[in-house]
């Protein structure tokens, strides 16, 4: 750790990267062209770069694919918490504010050089998940999505720009397989009426039971794992979730 | 870059020039081009102009018209405007028969291979479906709501298709994707399940054609874009099946040389029944016509076609279903400079029926203005006079250029100019 002594946005006692050297505003515009990189099809997506230890270079088109995607990941806390639950899958946070995302980033590197041999399946990528869904993932590659406090966007004229929306859904049901689940939670009532709205009108949507989702170890991460969820159990707050499953579409 | 070419492209947005679009009848009945808000038609049946009926609301376009085609059954055509109107024709009165309104501006049209949906796709990347059920026995149907049927996320769509049998509807966007998306039995409660999407293209999608044979009846895509290539897709798995370099090609193959560096693919045009595709290259003084081996899936480039003694520079191409003849367009509204509002010429390539595939299409040849079905009086119709000026077409092909790329391409700026740009932002502006 000699090196992180001169590195002030290290933290000395547990190495990992310190929150306020990577503030960021809460909003960001989904609307705008930014400029990053993205890859031209799911086949070009670099594994290797991201998951170094459990995917070498030369067996880049090995059958191992992404399973998980955490959409706004945000700070990272979801992904951290899954990836030790599920060790033997690929994972990804998809983050649009570009600090943020050096932030999971430093956060990730960190946990694996304190653990080894951990935290090795789960990687964050800057991007527009809304406009680059389909440039990361094929179909049916998905068996979880994880929407996890998205910006509400109250006023009307913005709704367009919420994450989940009816015409979203269709391209993330296009990258979920038939019986992956879609997760979403927020503290605002209102998204989380619309969040339900749009999933239940959906017909390649259906709502758990409550004994499925008693019986789902990733529930009870919604609202615990991610710093906003945190944040909002502190406050008091109340959440509300709304867990779907992707079915094959009736003809 | 520096600030005056910055300037210059700001500047230039003022006046978006439309290029001049064509349409041909399946049977050859008649032909349709559109030069900024101008529809003009002329039937080739009955060799004379047509005269557009519109008692709409608002009758005709206001504003510059942005996509027309012909109904695959023949009856119906759909233009579509900045004026934020679809209007549908019946081909048969010739009388607009219903005038829809959008939301946003629109920017490609198609129609379902039954004649009974008419779907429009607009700059916010939705594309709204029209069912036309009961049009035909009821002619007063006027104010049509359309329904959306499916969105790219804020991208705007450059070209909107069916799959010859009907099943797919395929939707191409600046944002380098083309979507197939299953055309579900009921359009008007949404098309919800995405068939694939054909990814490669790492530029804007321009155009998007199909192609199939008595062999291959369900056919393949192809697209062309700002990337200077044509791409072969299947659409089923939206696996890239071939890549043709149009740009290096056309370098190669063209005698008069164009200009270097900007190959952007402006339309495509199948010749229905055969395995030729015929290619409008931004820059390229004619067309380059491409061959898709169906059996082998993969595409060639033939020859170029180059249009002697004139700067033709096609903006539009168009077949009917018996294809002997591909038409071809060039034109601009709104030129900057020129007396003339709304400028066309029309050429005609004719001998695709007679050319055997193999024999490299040599027995093309370019019809002279007298030699066109019609003659004078279908030039006088679709161009506005029987001769333009020369010189008119170059800048008329420069500010087409011009307009697509300020409409498709993203803008790239320096960091320092980001964040001077950003000064000017209004969440940022102190209130005085």
């Amino acid at each position: 750790m000699l090196e992180n002594e001169s590195n002030p946005t290290i933290s000395k006692s547990t190495g990992l990267p310190r929150k306020r050297f990577y503030r960021a505003r809460a909003h960001s515009n989904p609307l705008s062209d930014s400029h990053f990189p993205v890859p031209i099809s799911p086949g070009h997506v670099d594994y290797s770069f991201h998951y170094p230890q459990l995917v070498s270079s030369d067996q880049a088109d090995s059958n191992k694919k992404i399973e998980f995607a955490d959409v706004g990941c945000g700070f990272g806390g979801l992904l951290i918490s899954l990836s030790t639950l599920f060790p033997e899958t690929l994972m990804i946070g998809m983050e649009l504010r570009d600090k943020v995302t050096e932030y999971v980033k430093e956060r990730i590197s960190a946990l694996r050089a304190t653990n080894p041999g951990q935290y090795q399946n789960i990687s964050v990528v800057r991007t527009n998940s809304m406009k680059y869904i389909p440039n990361y993932f094929g179909k049916g590659q998905l068996s979880k999505m994880f929407f996890l406090f998205p910006d509400p966007h109250f006023k009307e004229k913005n709704h367009r720009r919420r994450v989940i929306s009816p015409h979203l859904l269709d391209e993330y049901a296009y990258v979920l397989e038939i019986g992956g689940i879609i997760y979403t939670i927020t503290d605002v009532e209102e998204l989380g009426e619309w969040m339900k709205a749009c999933l239940a009108s959906h017909p390649m949507f259906e709502a758990l039971t409550e004994e499925e989702l008693g019986a789902d170890p990733v529930i009870k991460l919604l609202s615990t794992a991610t710093e906003e969820g945190q944040k909002v159990a502190r406050n008091g707050g109340q959440t509300f979730q709304a867990v779907y499953r992707r079915i094959a579409p009736s003809q | 870059m520096d600030d005056t070419q910055i300037e210059a492209g700001e500047n230039n947005k003022d006046i978006e020039v439309a290029p001049a679009l064509i349409s041909v009848h399946p049977n050859q009945n008649s032909v349709a081009v559109a030069v900024g808000s101008d529809l003009r038609i002329f039937d080739l049946l009955g060799g004379r102009g047509v005269s557009l009926v519109d008692d709409s609301a608002q009758p005709f376009h206001k504003d510059s018209i942005r996509a027309i085609r012909y109904s695959p059954n023949g009856k119906l055509l759909v233009s579509a405007a900045d004026d934020k109107l679809v209007k549908i024709w019946s081909t048969d009165s010739w009388r607009c028969i219903s005038s829809v309104c959008a939301e946003k501006r629109v920017s490609a049209v198609a129609i379902s291979n039954d004649g009974l949906y008419v779907c429009f796709a607009d700059k916010f990347g939705v594309v709204w479906v029209v069912g036309l059920h009961e049009l035909d026995g009821n002619e007063s149907l006027v104010n049509r709501k359309a329904a959306p049927l499916l969105a790219h996320y804020c991208s705007i769509i450059t070209s909107l298709e069916f799959s010859p049998d009907g099943q797919f509807i395929v939707s191409a966007d600046r944002d380098f994707k083309i979507r197939v998306t299953v055309f579900p039995k009921k359009p008007l409660d949404g098309a919800h399940e995405i068939q694939s999407f054909c990814l490669g293209h790492t530029e804007f999608v321009s155009c998007l054609a199909f192609i199939c044979t008595v062999d291959y009846f369900l056919g393949f895509l192809v697209s062309g874009s700002g990337d200077s290539t044509v791409r072969l897709w299947d659409i089923t798995s939206g696996s890239l099946l071939d890549t043709c370099e149009v740009g290096a090609k056309s370098g190669l193959l063209e005698s008069n040389g164009g200009d270097e560096g900007c190959y952007t693919v402006s339309d495509l045009c199948t010749i229905p029944d055969g395995n030729l595709i015929a290619v409008a290259i931004q820059g390229l003084r004619g067309v380059m016509l491409l061959c898709c081996e169906l059996s082998s899936k993969t595409l060639n480039a033939i020859k170029v076609v180059s249009i002697m003694g004139e700067s033709f520079i096609p903006t539009s191409l168009g077949s009917g279903s018996d294809a002997e003849l591909l038409w071809m367009v060039t034109g601009v509204s709104k030129l900057s400079g020129s007396d003339c509002d709304s400028l066309a010429r029309v050429r005609v390539l004719s001998g695709f029926k007679k050319s055997n595939p193999d024999s490299d299409g040599h027995e093309l040849t370019l019809l002279g203005d007298d030699e066109l079905p019609g003659s004078v009086k279908l030039l006088e119709k679709l161009q506005g006079s029987v001769t333009i000026e020369e010189n008119v077409f170059l800048a008329a092909a420069e500010a087409v250029k011009t307009a697509m790329c300020n409409l498709l391409i993203k803008k790239q700026y320096t960091m320092e100019k980001r964040e001077f740009r950003k000064r000017g932002r209004n969440d940022r502006k102190i209130k005085q």
